[in-house]
């Protein structure tokens, strides 16, 4: 598995806790949504950072109390067609202001990258050889965005206007 | 038209070089079939029972006829000389190689065309009536604002991956010719009184196998607010909308499981937080999408000319131009219906060489422009009446002037299972047959409107519940049985037919609707009252009654 941030390979510096698994006394953790409530108090004071994996099925806004003390936010594609994440991304960024890492695991294909990156996510855990080394061509296979979204990039109708010298 | 410039050209040739690569990386045995699958399904790739289908989009209907002869060089020169039009404005290519698919996309995007989003989870190609900007009483033109929908759903960051497909469809003339309520989310525009459009919004109509007529969640939508609040409707389907059963998926059973009340509830909730943001329609975004749409340069003309006056005198013509020519919002023009129904032909088919020849009519009689109807028909939008016994002749030696429009041989079907690798029964075939038995075209007059839809399976693709006469293919001990319904509407006043009686074997159904129709000739009262207005009066009963008697 490679893990992508801001568009390069980085090391992956959390450990992943199951439910069952033992909390290690330091280091940075990514923990469960249900370790996350029912163990706040603890994780909160941890001198490392802390991250969770939420599931597509829960609606972002009960993560919403514990954003401020996280470090990342791990939106799940069981497989890649299942497209929840991509609105539970974007509740984050725009309605919440989440600006920490967010993180797309489990089925993270190249074919969806840009929707992901254009959804708010910056972080991708990639896992198909090759893919990988495809990020940053798969960022630029388009300059052409019909609509706005959380990443920024200009849409069509701006460059048009842009071009023409309004606006 | 819209006129497609650099940005949408770019945008387009990107499209084509990311699916030439999936295609590369398919063949490669970089992407499982699975992967490739979603892929190219978005794209308009299909694998059907014998080959590939290609499935290209007409946005809201309207071709250029440039667009049109390149739809008829692809016909040519990768399938079998000819194209088959849906009910949702585009067009099926049935025999294409997947190694010639990236070229034939190539071709079609120097016109500025494509297969993008025709097929998938996806929002679709987003529909309109056939007629728009043609005909008189529309607050606004339809396709300005299915333009700013397509603009938006291409591509959408959030929305590509929905539980299932997304289909949009808009309208803006007092009669409904897009079928606005049977849509995923169905939009009509209206007059809110003072001479500005807004919009009433529809969710949760569609077909398939658990029918709905779409509810009304939204009245006087101010057209600004137009994209935060499909946003918004979006947003709560992607988010809740059940991926646990494909055929529970449609955003239909999401309302109607939460009831239209409090699916309404949800998307005002999440409306209030966005209405305001980035997908607000200011007047500059608006107007430059209203700039690139061009308009015929019509000429002040009397209604009745001469020569059309001249020209009525002879009865052949006479029959088509009171059956297939509508009135025009300018004097002197007419709206012209082209039937791709020909006696004994499959519905909704043209060749290479009629589309060549439609293009070339339509540079010389009708500004270039050429739509595609909902009922599988072609349409120029722009005809001078002093223009119309030339171009009626020359229709009709390319066979497509049969005087059928909205009469029982005007037959919307789906491909059935010449084609399509989930059909259960023909449909293609079933039509014929149904317009052979009513060829004479008196009878069909007599008969009057009467709309036959059949599909070749439960997935509705022929819109089998809203027609007049709905015909649904279904299997029964491996032979092909069809079962009836009668009373569906597609038009503003939607409903969905009522099921007639027990299913009828292949050889059977053409004598089961005749016995029908001749019913209904008994019953009415006069020529006034159509079928379906019968079949409202009368209830299902008087036609079972003889539906399934021998004479």
């Amino acid at each position: 598995m490679s893990l992508i941030k801001d568009d390069r390979k980085v090391a992956d510096i959390f450990t992943r806790i199951d439910n069952d698994a033992a909390m290690p006394e330091s280091g940075s953790v990514l923990v469960t949504a249900e370790r996350l409530e029912a163990e706040w108090e603890a994780l909160a004071s941890r001198a490392d950072p802390v991250g969770v994996i939420w599931p597509n099925n829960r609606p972002v806004v009960d993560l919403a109390p514990y954003l401020s003390g996280l470090a990342v936010v791990a939106l799940v594609f069981p497989i890649f067609r299942d497209g929840r994440a991509y609105t539970q991304a974007r509740h984050l960024r725009e309605r919440h202001g989440y600006a920490g890492e967010l993180r797309a695991t489990g089925n993270v294909l190249r074919d969806q990258f840009l929707m992901m990156h254009r959804a708010g996510f910056d972080a991708f855990e990639v896992t198909k050889p090759g893919d990988d080394d495809a990020f940053t061509e798969a960022l630029r296979r388009y300059t052409m965005f019909y609509q706005p979204a959380v990443d920024g990039r200009q849409t069509v109708l701006r460059q048009r206007l842009h071009s023409r010298g309004i606006g | 038209m819209y006129i497609y410039d650099q940005f949408d050209r770019t945008f387009l040739q990107q499209r084509v070089a990311e699916f030439s690569d999936q295609v590369e990386r398919r063949l490669a045995g970089q992407l499982t079939e699975d992967e490739f699958k979603v892929l190219r399904l978005m794209n308009g790739v299909y694998l059907q029972l014998h080959a590939y289908m290609l499935r290209i989009c007409i946005p809201y209907g309207t071709l250029s006829s440039a667009q049109l002869r390149m739809l008829a060089h692809v016909a040519r020169t990768y399938d079998r000389n000819y194209g088959h039009f849906t009910t949702r404005q585009n067009i099926q290519y049935n025999w294409i190689a997947l190694k010639d698919l990236p070229s034939a996309m190539a071709d079609l995007a120097t016109v500025g065309i494509h297969g993008i989003q025709t097929s998938g989870n996806c929002i679709r190609n987003t529909t309109t009536d056939h007629r728009a900007g043609a005909v008189a009483g529309e607050v606004d033109d339809p396709r300005v604002w299915a333009e700013i929908i397509r603009q938006w759903s291409t591509n959408h960051p959030e929305f590509t991956y929905l539980p299932r497909k997304f289909k949009i469809a808009v309208s803006a003339a007092e009669e409904d010719r897009a079928a606005v309520l049977v849509h995923d989310i169905g939009l009509r525009l209206l007059d809110d009184g003072n001479g500005r459009a807004v919009f009433r919004v529809m969710v949760g109509g569609g077909l398939g196998r658990t029918p709905f007529v779409g509810k009304v969640i939204r009245e006087n939508l101010a057209p600004e607010h137009l994209l935060s609040y499909l946003e918004a409707i979006l947003r709560v389907y992607n988010a809740e909308g059940r991926r646990d059963n494909i055929y529970k998926a449609r955003i239909k059973i999401l309302v109607h499981e939460l009831g239209a009340e409090e699916f309404s509830r949800r998307v005002e909730a999440e409306w209030e937080s966005i209405r305001d943001g980035y997908l607000k329609l200011d007047e500059v975004a608006i107007s430059d999408i209203r700039s690139r749409f061009r308009y015929p340069d019509f000429e002040a003309l009397q209604d009745a000319p001469s020569e059309l006056v001249a020209a009525l005198m002879n009865p052949a013509f006479a029959r088509w131009h009171e059956n297939s020519v509508g009135r025009h919002k300018v004097p002197g023009y007419a709206i012209v219906t082209l039937s791709l129904k020909p006696v004994g032909g499959p519905p909704g088919d043209a060749t290479a060489e009629q589309m060549d020849a439609i293009a070339d009519l339509a540079d010389r009689y009708g500004f270039g422009e050429i739509r595609v109807a909902h009922e599988q028909n072609l349409c120029l939008p722009h005809v001078r009446q002093k223009d119309l016994p030339e171009l009626w002749r020359e229709l009709d030696a390319i066979g497509v002037a049969t005087p059928n429009v909205d009469f029982i041989t005007d037959i919307i079907s789906c491909p059935g299972l010449d084609y399509c690798a989930l059909a259960n029964a023909r449909s293609i075939p079933l039509a014929e047959a149904l317009t052979e038995r009513f060829a004479d075209l008196d009878r069909a007059k007599n008969i009057g409107r009467l709309h036959v839809n059949i599909s070749g399976c439960i997935n509705a693709c022929g819109h089998h519940h809203i027609g007049h006469i709905g015909i649904l293919g279904v299997e029964k001990n491996g032979q092909e049985f069809y079962q009836l319904t009668l009373g569906g509407k597609a038009d503003e006043n939607a409903a969905l037919g009522q099921l007639l009686g027990p299913a009828v074997p292949y050889d059977g159904v053409v004598d089961v609707i005749e016995r029908v129709v001749d019913t209904y000739l008994d019953l009415r009262q006069g020529e006034d009252e159509i079928f379906v207005d019968a079949v409202k009066r009368l209830g299902v009963a008087p036609f079972k009654e003889r539906a399934y008697v021998a004479d």
